[in-house]
């Protein structure tokens, strides 16, 4: 044997390893964290890690997942098995609920979308149930916005961020001490790509919300994305004529504006081989990103993730 | 794959932006719609060519101003190697930020204006970058095409920079490569307007480059973020202590000394989810369960008894102050060191550094943003640390002001 050997580290396991010491910093720095769970792949991936983390112990988080009210069926099914089958508890904060109490006030028109409205049911989730960070699966590949993101992210007590003014964030030491009514989001997956996503759920077996994979699927077109016509949250207009395709969605939010792609790929390897080749981002796909040129910036400081 | 961190310095408008742009262009990790959507902006403001510094410049206010405020991260890899960049902003006051982009890396590109050579920013980045010993340093003399890609230019740069680089301890290796950002000569492709030039484009080099890992895998340290008490019946006697190993390699058997206490005991079991472990090292992330049951929590540091760490309350560093008003030498502070959170005082402020000269300034010791230099501490409790140059995770340190929570300076331990 010789003396010096190489301690070999691949990339998926720098990256698990880093997003552990996040979530394990995040539970010992705060008193009373939430994990922000969307039924999403990253969202996914990060409750898979929370779980790792801790183990044989419970998570030491709380799920919340902000609902829209416009999801697909097959994300909802998924969040409540999966939800169960890693033993977390959930809570669901509804922006129906926010519209109800007249917190907020619905869009018009058939371009309507919840997705603004969100972040102030976001805000009063933190606020009744005193959550003092919420975790979220922002990877800063994502968006211009989220490349300039802190892994602990400071937030002013009216949960914004100030992003001209972030606190220096120096090797794996993370700043998270605020004064009474601050908050932090804290992003485990920072430094993950989509494909180290794509990669990693397949090196675990991660099961995921079947509309991930290739089905059929009534759609229609609007402003270059295929848009869902099953759901009946996406209203299509007279112009707009609805067509059977062969689809799969990249990334899962509200069904307003979430766009889905053409594509074949039934398994998790035929998805990688699609990431690898892909020519647009992700985002692409996502029309509450595409409403301005600085829409991520604007939500983000807001108050959303 | 194999992973390179890297990080951006250089002055402000010597071209960090556009060149990470075109390194992600030439090599083709741009996405259409991001392409496009840059295309709309520079169209927009009315730029004569497509701006590439606006893939990295992503906040509305750097793309109005046309600058970098802080540090972008971005990924994209070669079917040779994956790089994480961080893209830093080259202003003087948002220096802070250079640093947290350099904090991680293991190489720095330094920009140079070829019409401008070595001015003060070039020095104070690679005077930092030594100092947070990346060991690996490009100096990209950029902007060549406004220089008539002179070979006797990029000549007398290079010897200007070796000349103050000479007394910079740390640093490996460094490799000068004439290029132009804009045009994307050297950078992903041989320039045809310098023949005069033999060595490696910049992506050559940087998927080449052979870096050592800044790991440290002899003296075994492991510092305690959270302890697992699992509340269920199956689990009722588990007790693991969780953490990131930030030194040597820890093996079931091996004897360990849990710091502060100085209680000694063995490690039973490498615990992950997955199963357990024959051995763990730096930098993965395990939960160390150990025979005897001993008062263990965060903060605390599990080693092996051979070249143990030190512990104590005095502490000789080197800090770059961060705050925006001066270093008040009365000051509360927070000092926070690995898993620790200590209330510190400064004891004595030593000096601080002129960046051009590398002399040391001791009739001025007041520390003003962004001044560097050498302080002693003295903390409320004890910390376990080890020298920064051989460790930067037990060796380096945080401080935050006691009042504002601000992180106020960063800090590296001496030996
Ligand atoms: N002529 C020329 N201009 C360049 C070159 N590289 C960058 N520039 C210009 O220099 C200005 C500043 O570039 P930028 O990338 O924002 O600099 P940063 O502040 O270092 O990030 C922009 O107008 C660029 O178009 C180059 O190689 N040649
Ligand atoms: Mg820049």
């Amino acid at each position: 044997m010789s003396a010096i050997r190489s301690y070999n580290v691949s990339l998926l396991q720098q990256l698990e390893s880093e997003a552990i010491y996040v979530l394990r910093e995040t539970a010992a720095q705060f008193r009373n964290p939430a994990l922000l769970f969307s039924g999403g792949k990253d969202s996914i991936v990060m409750a898979w890690l929370a779980r790792k983390a801790f183990h044989p112990a419970r998570l030491p988080f709380t799920l919340l997942h902000v609902d829209t009210g416009h999801n697909f069926p097959e994300t909802l099914v998924y969040r409540d098995e999966f939800v169960q089958t890693i033993g977390a508890n959930l809570k669901v904060a509804s922006v129906q609920d926010s519209i109800d109490q007249g917190r907020v006030v619905e869009e018009k028109g058939h371009r309507a979308s919840r997705n603004k409205l969100q972040t102030v049911t976001l805000l009063d989730a933190v606020s009744d149930n005193k959550f003092d960070a919420c975790l979220g699966g922002g990877r800063r590949d994502e968006e211009k916005a989220r490349a300039k993101e802190r892994f602990f992210s400071h937030r002013n007590d009216f949960g914004q961020w100030d992003p001209k003014n972030q606190r220096p964030e120096l090797w794996n030491l993370f700043n998270g001490r605020m004064h009474e009514g601050e908050q932090f989001r804290v992003f485990p997956l920072s430094n993950w790509t989509e494909m180290d996503v794509w990669l990693y759920i397949r090196q675990e077996n991660i099961p995921l919300p079947n509309i991930y994979f290739s089905h059929q699927r009534r759609v229609f077109q609007r402003d270059g994305s295929w848009l869902d016509a099953e759901t009946g949250y996406a209203q299509p207009q007279p112009d707009e004529p609805i067509l059977e395709k062969t689809m799969r969605f990249r990334t899962i939010g509200d069904v307003t504006c979430t766009g889905a792609v053409e594509s074949p790929a039934a398994t998790l390897d035929d998805i990688i081989a699609e990431v690898a080749a892909a020519r647009q981002t992700e985002r692409g796909t996502r029309a509450d990103d595409q409403r301005s040129e600085s829409a991520m910036e604007d939500r983000k400081k807001e108050g959303y993730f | 794959m194999d992973l390179l961190r890297f990080t951006t310095a250089g002055s402000v408008d010597d071209g960090k932006s556009t060149l990470i742009g075109r390194l992600l262009y030439d090599s083709k990790s741009i996405f259409e719609d991001q392409l496009a959507a840059v295309e709309r902006f520079s169209k927009k403001r009315g730029d004569e060519h497509v701006d590439l510094a606006l893939l990295t410049d992503g906040l509305r206010a750097e793309r109005e101003q046309g600058i970098t405020i802080d540090v972008a991260y971005r990924y994209f890899a070669t079917p040779r190697r994956k790089f994480i960049i961080a893209d830093t902003p080259g202003h003087i006051q948002y220096t802070r930020n250079m640093v947290t982009g350099a904090s991680t890396a293991n190489l720095a590109i330094i920009l140079i204006d070829a019409r401008k050579g070595v001015i003060e920013q070039t020095c104070r980045h690679a005077f930092l970058a030594n100092l947070l010993r990346i060991q690996h340093v490009v100096i990209a003399i950029n902007k060549m095409d406004l220089v008539d890609y002179s070979e006797a230019k990029f000549e007398e740069i290079k010897e200007a920079f070796q000349c103050f680089a000479s007394r910079l301890d740390n640093l490996v290796e460094m490799t000068f490569i004439p290029i132009s950002a804009l045009k994307g000569d050297n950078v992903v492709d041989k320039s045809e307007a310098m023949p005069w030039y033999q060595g490696p484009t910049l992506l050559y080099h940087l998927e080449t480059v052979y870096v050592g890992t800044t790991e440290n895998h002899v003296e075994a340290r492991f510092p305690v973020q959270w302890v697992i008490r699992p509340q269920s019946d199956e689990w009722h006697d588990f007790r693991g202590f969780s953490g990131r190993v930030a030194g040597g390699v820890f093996k079931p058997g091996d004897a360990v000394t849990v710091l502060p206490s100085g209680f000694q005991s063995k490690i039973k079991e490498i615990h992950t989810a997955d199963g357990p472990l024959e051995e763990a090292y730096s930098p993965l992330s395990v939960t160390l369960l150990l025979e005897d049951e001993i008062d263990t929590s965060r903060g605390d540091m599990i080693v092996k008894a051979n070249n143990p760490p030190q512990v104590g309350q005095d502490i000789e560093a080197m800090i770059c102050w961060f705050g925006e008003k001066p270093l008040n030498p009365r000051g509360r502070f927070i000092l926070r060191h690995t898993s620790r959170e200590v209330q510190a005082v400064i004891k004595e402020v030593k000096y601080k550094v002129n960046i051009n000269t590398l002399h040391k300034i001791e009739d001025d010791l007041e520390f003003r943003m962004n001044d560097i230099g050498r302080l002693s501490i003295r903390t409320s409790a004890p910390v376990i640390f080890d020298p920064y140059s051989k460790n930067r995770i037990t060796g380096s340190f945080i401080l935050i002001d006691a009042g504002t929570n601000e992180t106020v300076a960063a800090g590296m331990i001496r030996g």
